[in-house]
């Protein structure tokens, strides 16, 4: 065997190796490949030459430094201010280099936390139960879908076109090999969604509020009016402006389905992040994902907890397993609960608060500019404008623009100063 | 005690910027009718207490870097630290997915690299990189085949062959891409008998649409047959999915296309050296052959179209570009090698006392059966397995491949040293000493964690999964 740069984490020298080799009565690592055919062998893998560490690190730098970060663009994703805390924590090698908590005895500092993450999930959506977290808010739409088309038997799911486009076109995909069909309800002049353009007879209404043109919507009349008619609401929500605005659970949804991005995760280029998924107690046995739960010793009196509900999951149900989610995103979890733990009641408020207070202070900046909003419906920390503008995100006619805590004052008034740029 | 519990009224962690803009009413810009009336009870606590708290929880974690975690099917190798540094570099996280190609240009060089580098070691032509985790890239993988049969005008196509050996993932990624699955059974070599298998595509004549195989397969054993298994699959007009969560006994070696597979999905957090997480998040890229590229998310006017938001797991997909350009093509084939290496040498010192059922080769991991053992002393696979916990070691996988009674999936992988692999083997055969002589201690384990065994029973019989 020959000695790379791979040497660095494969610890057995060649030496070693050799005499590894020898034990087993082995001539060369050739040896142990004998079951793969001679037509299957691939010769050297044409890849670039192995770099150092110091050579990767410059080689990443420099891709790094060819990016720009954007002060102003939202679009589901957004620039709030992470605590150092939340990153030394999540950076705790037990946390990052463990798996699946298997084996609960040496897993309780993961499933505790997962715990505490259902624990806030659950109060932020005021909804009885959350899973570990799924990969993002489109895939846990995907999930909802997929559940509701279940539980009602009904092959037509509903979502407002002011939805997230993400979120729609993987509606679409997941609706396409499971028999489904997504049609959309359109938005009014508003910018919110016309809940008397709803049909009946279908499997789920999902909603999302704060909207993609960050309106907020008229959520209490969208869940009544699909729950008039059979069908599962389901809302799509920023947990961030859960500490501001009502939950879906008080609004009348049954399940809703979010990005935990806005809490404690930088934007990353997109990942990778945590989607949450919360419902009601009647969906608790048909939810996809990992589950806690709290439970005691079986030999003695300490609380404990671990993975539980798992007759749901792929492992043990194979094909008929509610969904085949088993890896999440519990670090992108992680973040958000503790996140969640460092801010508290108040400080979340406070952030969203803020938030909400400069997302109007920029949209007053942007009308004395000339730029006025294309809608005038209560909105929390994005809005649509009707002019295009460098350095926002372009929609069909205007731009998003989206503001968080973290922006100054000066940073907002140097973009507003610019006025149309054409 | 969560931090629920710890919580004390008026406590604070973080003290948040004053505003610097003019105030006006919440009710004016939201809406009083949208405006939360109770404020959800989160945790109050201070830095200190938040901090304390979760490093304390953090010790009651066993990681890669707590010691060997030989977790079968998991490649639980170790994550490299540089790679997390420069995942963290302040230009990759604050890069916007929706900004202008023009602000991103360092991101999408970055993952058209990856793909390509990904393409070369799959022999595929083609990949994508947004499937979040392996059954998200299995279910995409899928949905492209279910494409393909629709494109040409084959929707009769339903059925995928699955070997009972597989992971749970597959049977269940299949049902939720629309496709019915049936099962085929191992041969007693504990691989796929190609004449089972052409009898099983026979029966399902016009309506397969292909065989999902994990190659080596879950029992650590190399699909020796797959030349002919790729023959029979193509011949009666199925396709070959490839699960490469066992793709680390193989790199530079062989290739998933040069075994004849048409799509295969990758987990980079298994072969290529990103941390788990705890369960998470991962990444699951898809590559395809020239037959179905076209049906990729993102790939053309066949594509399925997205299977979730933005890129993928960014974070996550550059540790791998690191890990591939730390290793090159020499490494990667070196880390394979030593994978194989290391299990095999395993596996013949623990085969004298444990059973080894399927013979004395492996590839990159092994499976154990303790039936014989537990016959003998009322010793199972979960008791030996905690019984590891008392010795340091987190245990290998236990109760799958459930085709093997009590069994035990051992996967050592390449960054593991001789020592370690030695002191993990005089554990193994202390623990089968203790069966015979003392099983109580062994029903008993662990008895040095936090919490000894905890009652599953009870958790699922009446659910409490929140404060």
């Amino acid at each position: 065997m020959t000695c790379t740069a791979a040497g660095n984490y494969i610890p057995p020298s060649a030496g070693e190796r050799e005499a590894l080799l020898r034990e087993l009565g082995l001539n060369s690592a050739e040896d142990l490949f004998i079951n793969i055919p001679k037509r299957c062998r691939v010769g050297e893998l044409k890849l670039p030459k192995p770099l150092s560490e110091p050579e990767l690190r410059r080689a990443l730098e420099a891709l790094a430094a060819e990016n720009e970060t954007p002060l102003f663009i939202g679009g589901g994703l957004y620039d709030h201010y992470v605590p150092a805390a939340v990153d030394a924590l999540c950076s705790l090698p037990e946390f990052v280099t463990a798996y699946t908590p298997y084996q609960p005895e040496i897993s309780q500092g993961t499933l505790t936390s997962i715990f505490e993450f259902q624990t806030g999930i659950c109060r932020l959506t005021g909804l009885d139960a959350a899973n570990a977290s799924m990969y993002d808010a489109a895939t846990a739409a995907a999930e909802a879908m997929l559940m509701a088309a279940v539980h009602t038997k009904r092959k037509t799911v509903r979502v407002t076109a002011a939805t997230h486009p993400h979120i729609k076109e993987t509606l679409r995909t997941y609706a396409r090999f499971n028999g489904l069909s997504v049609a959309e309800i359109p938005f009014d002049g508003r910018g919110q969604t016309a809940a008397d353009a709803m049909a009946g007879e279908d499997a789920c209404v999902i909603a999302q509020s704060p909207n993609y043109f960050g309106v907020i919507e008229p959520m209490r009349a969208i869940a009544a009016k699909a729950s008039e008619t059979g069908a599962v609401p389901v809302a799509v929500c920023d947990p961030l402006s859960l500490a501001i605005l009502e939950s879906p659970g008080a609004m009348g949804f049954d399940i809703a389905v979010g990005e935990c991005q806005p809490l404690g995760s930088p934007i990353s280029f997109g990942g990778p992040h945590a989607g949450y998924f919360a419902a009601n107690e009647n969906f608790l046995r048909r939810m996809p994902g990992r589950i806690v739960g709290e439970t005691g010793e079986v030999n003695g009196g300490r609380r404990g907890f671990i993975l539980t509900l798992q007759a749901r999951e792929q492992h043990i149900r194979r094909e008929k397993a509610t969904s085949n989610i088993c890896s999440n995103a519990a670090l992108a979890a992680l973040r958000a609960t503790v996140y969640l733990a460092l801010l508290g009641p108040e400080g979340l408020r406070e952030v969203a608060e803020t938030t909400a207070q400069k997302a109007a202070y920029m949209r007053g900046r942007l009308e004395e500019a000339g730029v006025n909003p294309l809608f005038d419906a209560p909105y929390f920390r994005e809005f649509a404008v009707d002019s295009i503008l460098t350095g926002a995100l372009p929609l069909e006619r205007g731009s998003l623009i989206a503001v968080t805590e973290k922006r100054t004052r000066a940073e907002i008034d140097a973009f507003c100063g610019r006025g149309r740029s054409r | 005690m969560t931090t629920y519990e710890k919580s004390v009224p008026g406590r604070r962690g973080f003290i948040s910027e004053q505003s610097d803009v003019p105030v006006v009413s919440l009710a004016s810009i939201m809406g009083e009718e949208n405006l939360r009336k109770t404020p959800a009870a989160l945790p109050e606590l201070a830095e200190t207490d938040v901090v304390r708290h979760y490093t304390a929880l953090a010790k009651q974690n066993f990681g890669v870097d707590t010691g060997f975690y030989p977790l079968g099917s998991c490649t639980m190798k170790y994550n490299p630290k540089i790679n997390e540094a420069l995942a963290a570099l302040p230009g990759f996280l604050g890069a916007h997915p929706l900004a202008p190609d023009g602000m991103n240009r360092g991101c999408l060089r970055l993952l058209a690299e990856l793909e390509e580098m990904l393409c070369e070691v799959c022999g595929m032509e083609a990949f994508t990189l947004q499937p979040a985790a392996g059954a998200h890239g299995e279910l995409t993988g899928l949905m492209c085949i279910a494409a393909y049969f629709e494109k040409t005008g084959q929707t009769g196509r339903k059925v995928i062959l699955i070997p009972d050996s597989a992971h749970g993932t597959n049977p269940a990624s299949a049902a939720q891409a629309g496709f019915t699955v049936r099962s085929v059974p191992s041969g007693s070599d504990g691989l796929v008998d190609p004449d089972a298998l052409r009898v099983a595509a026979e029966a399902a004549g016009e309506s397969l649409a292909g065989l999902m195989l994990t190659n080596p397969n879950t029992l650590g054993l190399f699909e020796r047959h797959i030349v002919e298994i790729a023959e029979i699959i193509h011949g009666a007009g199925g396709l070959l999915y490839y699960d490469g969560a066992n793709l680390n006994a193989v790199m530079g070696i062989t290739t998933p296309g040069a075994m004849g597979f048409d799509v295969v999905h990758l987990n980079l957090h298994k072969t290529f050296s990103t941390p788990h997480g705890g369960g998470g998040p991962g990444a699951g890229p898809v590559g395809a052959n020239k037959v179905l590229a076209p049906f990729l998310p993102g790939k053309g006017e066949d594509s399925i179209g997205r299977v979730r938001a933005y890129y993928g797991s960014f974070g996550v997909l550059v540790k791998a570009y690191c890990y591939i350009r730390t290793l090159g093509g020499s490494g990667l084939r070196e880390a394979s090698e030593t994978a194989v290496l290391n299990a095999n040498w395993l596996l013949k010192k623990l085969r004298g006392a444990y059973d080894a059922p399927h013979g004395e080769w492996c590839m990159h991991e092994f499976v154990l059966s303790c039936a014989k053992l537990k016959a003998e002393t009322g010793v199972s696979a979960m008791d030996v397995a905690k019984g590891l916990i008392d010795k340091g070691f987190h245990p290998p996988t236990v109760y799958f491949p459930t085709i093997v009674p009590e069994s035990m999936m051992i996967e050592p992988t390449e960054t593991e040293a001789p020592e370690t692999l030695e002191a993990f083997a005089s554990a193994m055969l202390a623990l089968y000493e203790d069966a015979h002589v003392n099983p109580e201690t062994l029903h008993n384990a662990p008895v040095t964690t936090p919490v000894g065994r905890l009652d599953a029973t009870a958790a699922a019989r009446n659910p409490v999964i929140k404060r």
